[in-house]
């Protein structure tokens, strides 16, 4: 494949009409205006639909509608406009419709700011709307990694009639870096997929009630309601497997530096940087936020490492609950933190690192 | 090897698309690294406009540099702005029609170039871009230019009538970059 220069937001656009997406509504907000602009113009082109809702609301409501007729549907959106999001996306959930939406992030809470943050890392991967469901969370760092995401995140997706979510940030949103494509499916492939949720989507049954198809976001009956939440905890559960993480340079590190999406680049390099000083330094770059790869925790060599260094782009450190539960009381934890839009410096993350390489 | 480069001024002054340029030239001719990174938000919206380009042989991690090995810069308020990012030893690139100011930095290498009096001599004040872009690659060689020049004919696409234009503006500012290389 050759390798194409693309703005995140537009490949990850391109990836999910490849995948199969023939349905997206959205709604503007910044940092994430590329991927409707993007979908408004390629879907037409391959016989799908692109609306513009009235809102948010109205938008991932229509994604709703969209995927419980089996069509592959996507929405998009930017913090805030996440937050409104989440009466849809918990919809899906509840009613066990697949669909994929994307999070480019900016600052929070309230409206923040436009530029690039990591603030909605807890409501991504513990509460993206009422009702205590889970999703698949995917939070990639380049240009390619949010295409490929995008691209699994629909088999995913499809596989467990339940959301996805793709957090992803204003950096990866809006820089432009060298991307190969996945491969598009054919209208063949495209059209077997819906086929394949012949059983439970709204493709027009018969009138019959044993025959119909019903999507029903809740059950009026506590017992069904139980029964359900007790299948979807199953569902959950099964994921645990699916957890993955860059593990970079472990086995003989005496630092280890953890982050995620954007951020996760960021202390890759300076990892770079730390070993030609002679630092032994290493990496976990979770790729799956939820379900989070705690076993990535359990590789370090606890007996060399003199502290773990948490890097993200939030203030109250937020992805650091997660990283305190993996790592369980072996090491003590560091943060490098920054917010309000602010990219996280490099030499800020070399001066925390030399911190605890000191000691202190 | 890794090259930081900050490009910034005026909206208008093709900001954006010099920095674009010469990173899908360094996508398309090379395994390299690359980044193209626009500032996006109020500033597009009639103030200063900056994007940054890193070009490695490495992964790349932030998209921007904490320090620039080089910048360039087309107005007073960018200069002002990001001439304390530059490390020593760096470079920095002047539009010299506009910025008139002392730089005041002796641990870096300036290449001053009268881009918007040149652009005006060829007749359309907005190649002023192209022609810094060919100062920065004559002075640099961090791209061969025929394949910056490539990059150049796919970004006018079907507006051939601007190529002689832009291929002049090119040509010119390459020719002033490899002077002031040889005057080193």
């Amino acid at each position: 494949m050759a390798r194409v220069f693309m703005k995140g937001c537009e490949a990850m656009a391109e990836a999910a009409v490849r995948a199969g997406c023939r349905f997206f509504a959205g709604y503007p907000i910044t940092p994430q205006n590329e991927i409707p602009e993007y979908m408004s113009r390629r879907l037409p082109e391959v016989g799908g639909h692109f609306v513009q809702g009235e809102s948010e609301v109205a938008s991932v409501s229509m994604v709703y509608g969209a995927a419980a007729s089996g069509t592959r549907s996507m929405t998009s959106s930017s913090s805030p406009g996440i937050s409104l999001k989440s009466e849809g996306v918990s919809y899906c959930a509840s009613a066990r419709v697949p669909m994929v939406y994307i999070n480019v992030a900016r600052g929070g809470p309230g409206v923040g700011s436009i530029q690039p943050a990591q603030m909605d890392y807890l409501q991504a991967t513990k509460a993206s709307g009422n009702g205590g469901f889970r999703m698949r969370v995917f939070a990639p760092a380049t240009v390619q990694e949010a295409a490929d995401m995008v691209y699994a995140a629909f088999d995913y997706a499809d596989r467990d009639r339940n959301p996805v979510l793709i957090l992803s940030d204003g950096v990866v949103g809006t820089m432009m870096e060298p991307v190969e494509l996945p491969p598009m499916k054919t209208e063949e492939e495209v059209a077997a997929i819906k086929e394949s949720k012949r059983s439970w989507a709204i493709v027009g049954h018969k009138l019959d009630y044993a025959h119909r198809a019903w999507i029903q976001p809740g059950q009026w009956s506590t017992l069904l309601q139980q029964k359900e939440n007790e299948a979807a905890a199953a569902l959950y559960e099964s994921w645990k497997s699916d957890a993955r993480a860059e593990e970079y340079l472990l086995e003989d590190a005496e630092i280890v530096l953890t982050s995620y999406g954007i951020c996760g680049r960021i202390a890759k390099s300076a990892v770079n940087v730390l070993r030609r000083e002679g630092v032994k330094a290493g990496l976990i770059r979770p790729l799956t936020v939820y379900p989070f790869p705690y076993g990535a925790y359990d590789r370090i060599d606890y007996r060399r490492v003199k502290g773990i260094l948490d890097v993200e782009m939030s203030i109250p450190a937020l992805f650091l609950e997660d990283v305190e539960t993996a790592v369980a009381g072996r090491a003590r934890i560091s943060t490098c933190l920054c917010s309000g839009g602010n990219i996280m410096s490099r030499d800020a993350v070399l001066r925390a690192a030399a911190k605890i390489m000191e000691g202190n | 090897m890794e090259t930081n480069l900050c490009v910034a001024g005026f909206g208008g002054q093709g900001i954006m698309a010099l920095g674009k340029i010469l990173a899908e030239a360094a996508c398309d001719s090379t395994d390299k690294k690359v980044t193209f990174f626009p500032s996006y938000g109020a500033e597009q919206r009639g103030g200063t406009a900056n994007c940054y380009v890193v070009i490695s042989d490495e992964e790349i991690g932030a998209p921007l540099g904490d320090v620039m090995d080089d910048i360039i810069v087309m107005n007073g308020a960018s200069l002002a702005k990001f001439l304390p990012r530059v490390r020593p030893g760096g470079r920095l690139f002047v539009n010299s029609s506009i910025v008139k100011d002392e730089i005041g930095r002796g641990d870096i290498t300036v290449v001053r170039a009268p881009v918007t009096e040149l652009a005006l001599e060829l007749g359309n004040a907005k190649v002023l871009n192209v022609i810094m872009l060919g100062v920065y690659v004559g002075y640099t060689r961090i791209i061969a230019p025929d394949i910056v020049w490539n990059a150049i004919e796919q970004t006018l696409g079907s507006k051939v009538s601007l190529l002689p234009l832009n291929r002049e503006a090119f040509r010119r500012g390459l020719a002033l970059g490899e002077a002031a290389r040889e005057d080193r």
